[in-house]
């Protein structure tokens, strides 16, 4: 079992998912808390248009061609989803889910054209529905890695002023902080995040791997600074785990098996988290309830006793 | 019947049964957990699969709908306990759907399901795989099933539309009329997950969500009250079908995505209207002020 | 018999308590504010009554039976900022909702229910604008959609939150008018109000509370300078004008 740890070819794909889960777990804590988890998930399917129509323009599948593709369109997409909620009566949620739906159906529009079309070959692009960790290569690696430490950097220079527009929006605009530039920024590096951990684990469980970590790190703390380290960590950990197991039976890729040891960490921070973990809340209430009625019942005493 | 008949009669019902209740959770803010469960559907159909044995539709069904059950009594569960409810939905459906496709890939050599066909579906499968009776040909399963699902459905909105519209709009008033909310929310949930269960084999999870997002989204916009809501939805659904499957046709491409693009543009098509309406009226009007409040 | 019958009521949010030992007893055909600073647990003693929040302790009687036996009894006017207003429907759908208990499954509404509805609406002056859409209203107008809808329940109690928050001078007095009509007609009306300047003028009795209630009784005779002082905890700057009346402004 040990010997798989040497493997060169496995080092990398280690590597990388390690890298993708800290920096997504990361960069996720600001859409969990601007409350727009979801608009993640519109994020990874509006992708796939994007990787189609790059390739269909470019004709190869070089790697940053295709992310490039898949990071226009996603930005695209959040881009439709604001204006969409600006400009009707539409709520965001549907506004999220038309635009999800619909990129995501084109981008299939696409990849059927291709493979009828344009010689066949829609091999690669199929990863960016499934996800395909075990193909990482070593060049794949090191671009993963070198957007992600670009990511982190951002992320840590702007720090106060993402802090600030997450938590209150209007207070930010009202002290002079750009606010339109600041938050397209964070958008910008929200789908960023999503698009490099596509071709890895795919449309759909790129989403948890951006909510899951930062929503498990919520329950430890109640500070931004420690939630993003938090959130690293977890996303890093799972990565690390979940590499591993899917490495020692061939034939289970390796995403699901991440995003399934991210939910056990979820899990374990939802029920016993100190302070905001559901076992110390009952707990609490329980101790609540219990000395309201004994104050009662001491109360009705002295009354007895008067 | 033709074999171009079947697909276009499902794409229809498609549009009809899930433009229909899609209204519905537009309404009632809750959109997204029909992308939610549409993914979860897969883990209903891989357990039912290793239980039963057997490919049978009817397995498939139960499995499917009592996890799409199940996702929604734990993305409300989550929810009531402080994650907010976007987040709640993302975490929820994204570890069930890890799992269904874990499962898959380790019964592999039991279970012949290809997850490919469950995102993108198989309408073109549709009209032979059909539903026979007394040696009879009845036609494709998958219309039986999608029009048995419509008729579920639209017997128990018209049965219980007054309390969904109020519970809707206004659950503490309901809950003071003594509606049952929690029974009115799981019976939706419920019609949810059959619509999207007899949908999605033949078209796919994401047209699944298309078909439950997009068409109400549309008749919202356009329409002013729940009912006509609801009938226009259901108008915008079936079109789309019938427009996307010619789009396919001519371009030789997917059909579920041709119907998904055909919903985009139907929808762009209305806002922009709606849009430019509105800005002109706007513009009327300011010219018709200041006209007014020249001096002749 | 009184219309309300709270004992020791109380209701906690996590570790909060919000509501401690509510007792108090209101008796029917009268007009009664509930009045205290923000946090004090007004809307969640209007909740506590619809059986909309846990309690952690204590019962509440409506007209001598419990919630469950007499739960239709009960009209409510939520504040409005608690519906969506973007909903597909019109004025007059809206106010049809309070006539649901008087419908029939599978059936159209009744001619006659419609007629209630738009008698109603009429009581508001908003039978104009029966079939408007509910998105093209002002504020004063969605709170008087809303009052009609109360109206067309037909209960002998109603709950009101904060009906008179956002809405202009006119609907305020119109209101107040048709509340006082209510009154007259034998309903019991309890309002959660925040506007200390016009207690006097509207209500029978009052509630002043904070957390518990702290005073409560004809207005008379509990909204007294001294008790409101008490029940605010000082935040409050108090005039005495020449009356001996309390004339407040709030800080």
């Amino acid at each position: 079992m040990l010997e798989i740890l040497q493997d060169a070819n496995f080092q990398w794909v280690l590597f990388g998912t390690i890298i993708l889960g800290i920096t997504s777990g990361m960069i996720g804590c600001f859409a969990v808390l601007k409350r727009q988890s979801l608009i993640s998930d519109a994020v990874a399917h509006a992708a796939l248009p994007g990787v189609c129509l790059a390739f269909i323009i470019v004709g190869n599948k070089m790697l940053l061609v295709l992310l490039l593709g898949a990071l226009v369109s996603g930005y695209i997409a959040t881009y439709c989803i604001q204006y969409i909620v600006d400009h009707s009566k539409i709520k965001e949620d549907t506004s999220i889910g038309i635009v999800l739906s619909v990129f995501f159906g084109f981008g299939i529009v696409l990849l059927t054209y291709i493979s009828n079309h344009l010689g066949g070959n829609q091999s690669g692009l199929d990863e960016f529905i499934f996800g395909q960790a075990a193909a990482l290569s070593r060049q794949d690696v090191q671009l993963i890695a070198i957007v992600s430490i670009v990511l982190i950097t951002i992320t840590l220079l702007f720090y106060k002023e993402f802090k600030l527009i997450t938590f209150d929006a209007n207070f930010a605009k009202a002290i002079g902080i750009p606010y339109q530039k600041i938050n397209s920024l964070l958008m910008v590096l929200i789908v960023t995040a999503i698009v490099i951990g596509i071709q890895t684990v795919g449309v759909v469980l790129m989403t948890a791997m951006v909510i899951i970590p930062p929503a498990a790190a919520r329950f430890w703390t109640e500070r931004l600074s420690v939630m993003l380290m938090l959130a690293g960590t977890f996303g890093g950990v799972a990565s690390m785990f979940g590499t591993y197991i899917s490495t020692l039976a061939l034939r289970i890729p390796t995403g699901p098996v991440i995003v399934l040891c991210e939910a056990v960490i979820f899990l374990l921070s939802f029920f016993l988290a100190p302070k905001r973990g559901i076992v110390s809340k009952k707990w609490t209430f329980h101790k609540v309830k219990k000395t309201h009625h004994q104050e009662r019942n001491n109360r009705k005493h002295k009354v007895i006793g008067s | 019947m033709s074999y171009e008949f079947w697909i276009i009669l499902t794409g229809v019902l498609v549009g009809v049964t899930c433009g229909t209740i899609g209204c519905l959770l537009i309404i009632r803010k809750m959109a997204m957990l029909s992308d939610g469960i549409s993914h979860t559907v897969l883990l209903g159909i891989v357990l039912a699969y290793l239980i039963s044995d057997s490919l049978s539709s009817v397995y498939m069904l139960i499995g499917a709908l009592i996890v799409g059950m199940l996702t929604s009594v734990f993305v409300q569960y989550f929810s009531n306990r402080g994650i907010h409810t976007d987040a709640s939905i993302g975490i929820v459906f994204t570890s069930l759907f890890a799992l269904g496709v874990f499962l898959v890939s380790v019964f592999a050599n039991q279970v012949h399901l290809d997850i490919d066909h469950v995102l993108m579906g198989e309408i073109t499968f549709v009209p032979w795989n059909t539903f026979t009776l007394l040696g009879m040909d009845l036609g494709p399963q998958a219309v039986w099933m999608l029009g048995f699902v419509l008729i579920v459905n639209t017997l128990t909105i018209i049965y219980y539309y007054q309390p969904i519209k109020i519970s809707s709009f206004d659950p503490t008033l309901a809950t003071a009329l003594g509606i049952n909310v929690i029974f009115i929310h799981y019976l939706l949930m419920g019609m949810l997950s059959l619509s999207i269960v007899a949908s999605f084999e033949s078209v796919g999870s994401i047209l699944v969500v298309t078909m439950l997002i997009v068409p109400g989204a549309t008749a919202y916009l356009i329409t002013r009250r729940l009912s006509s809501m609801m009938l226009m939805s259901a108008l915008i659904g079936g079109i789309s079908a019938i427009l996307g499957y010619y789009i396919a046709y001519l371009f030789d491409v997917s059909i579920a995505g041709s119907m998904s693009s055909a919903l985009g543009l139907i929808f762009i098509i209305v806002f922009a209207t709606k849009l430019l309406t509105q800005k002109y009226t706007r513009y009327a009007y300011k010219k018709f002020a200041l006209n007014k409040n020249q001096p002749n | 018999m009184n219309a309300l019958e709270m004992k020791g009521v109380s209701v906690a949010y996590q570790k909060e308590m919000v509501l401690k030992d509510v007792t108090v007893d209101i008796p029917k055909g009268k007009l009664v504010g509930i009045i205290g600073p923000n946090g004090a647990g007004k809307s969640t003693m209007i909740k506590s009554i619809l059986n909309i929040v846990p309690r952690v302790a204590g019962s509440i009687d409506i007209l001598g039976e419990s919630y469950e036996v007499n739960r239709n009894k009960i009209g409510y006017v939520p504040q409005k900022e608690e519906v969506d207003w973007d909903f597909p429907t019109d004025v007059l759908d809206v106010v049809m909702m309070g006539r649901y208990r008087h419908q029939k499954k599978w059936r159209k509404a009744s001619s006659e229910d419609r007629d209630i509805a738009m008698d109603c609406l009429k009581k508001v002056s908003m039978d104009t604008f029966a079939k408007r859409q509910i998105n093209q209203l002002s504020g004063g107008q969605q709170q008087r959609v809303f009052l009609a809808r109360a109206l067309a329940q037909d209960s002998p109690i109603y709950l009101m939150d904060e009906p008179f928050t956002g809405v202009d001078a006119a609907t305020e007095k119109a209101i107040i008018k048709l509340l006082s009509s209510m009154k007259a007609e034998g309903k019991t009306v309890i309002v959660v109000h925040h506007d200390l300047q016009t207690v006097q003028e509207y209500f029978d009795s009052v509630i002043l509370l904070n957390q518990t209630v702290q005073f409560s009784g004809p207005t008379s005779e509990v909204f007294t300078l001294d008790n409101i002082q008490q029940t605010y905890g000082g935040a409050l700057q108090v005039f005495q004008n020449e009356d001996n009346q309390p004339s407040v402004i709030q800080s």
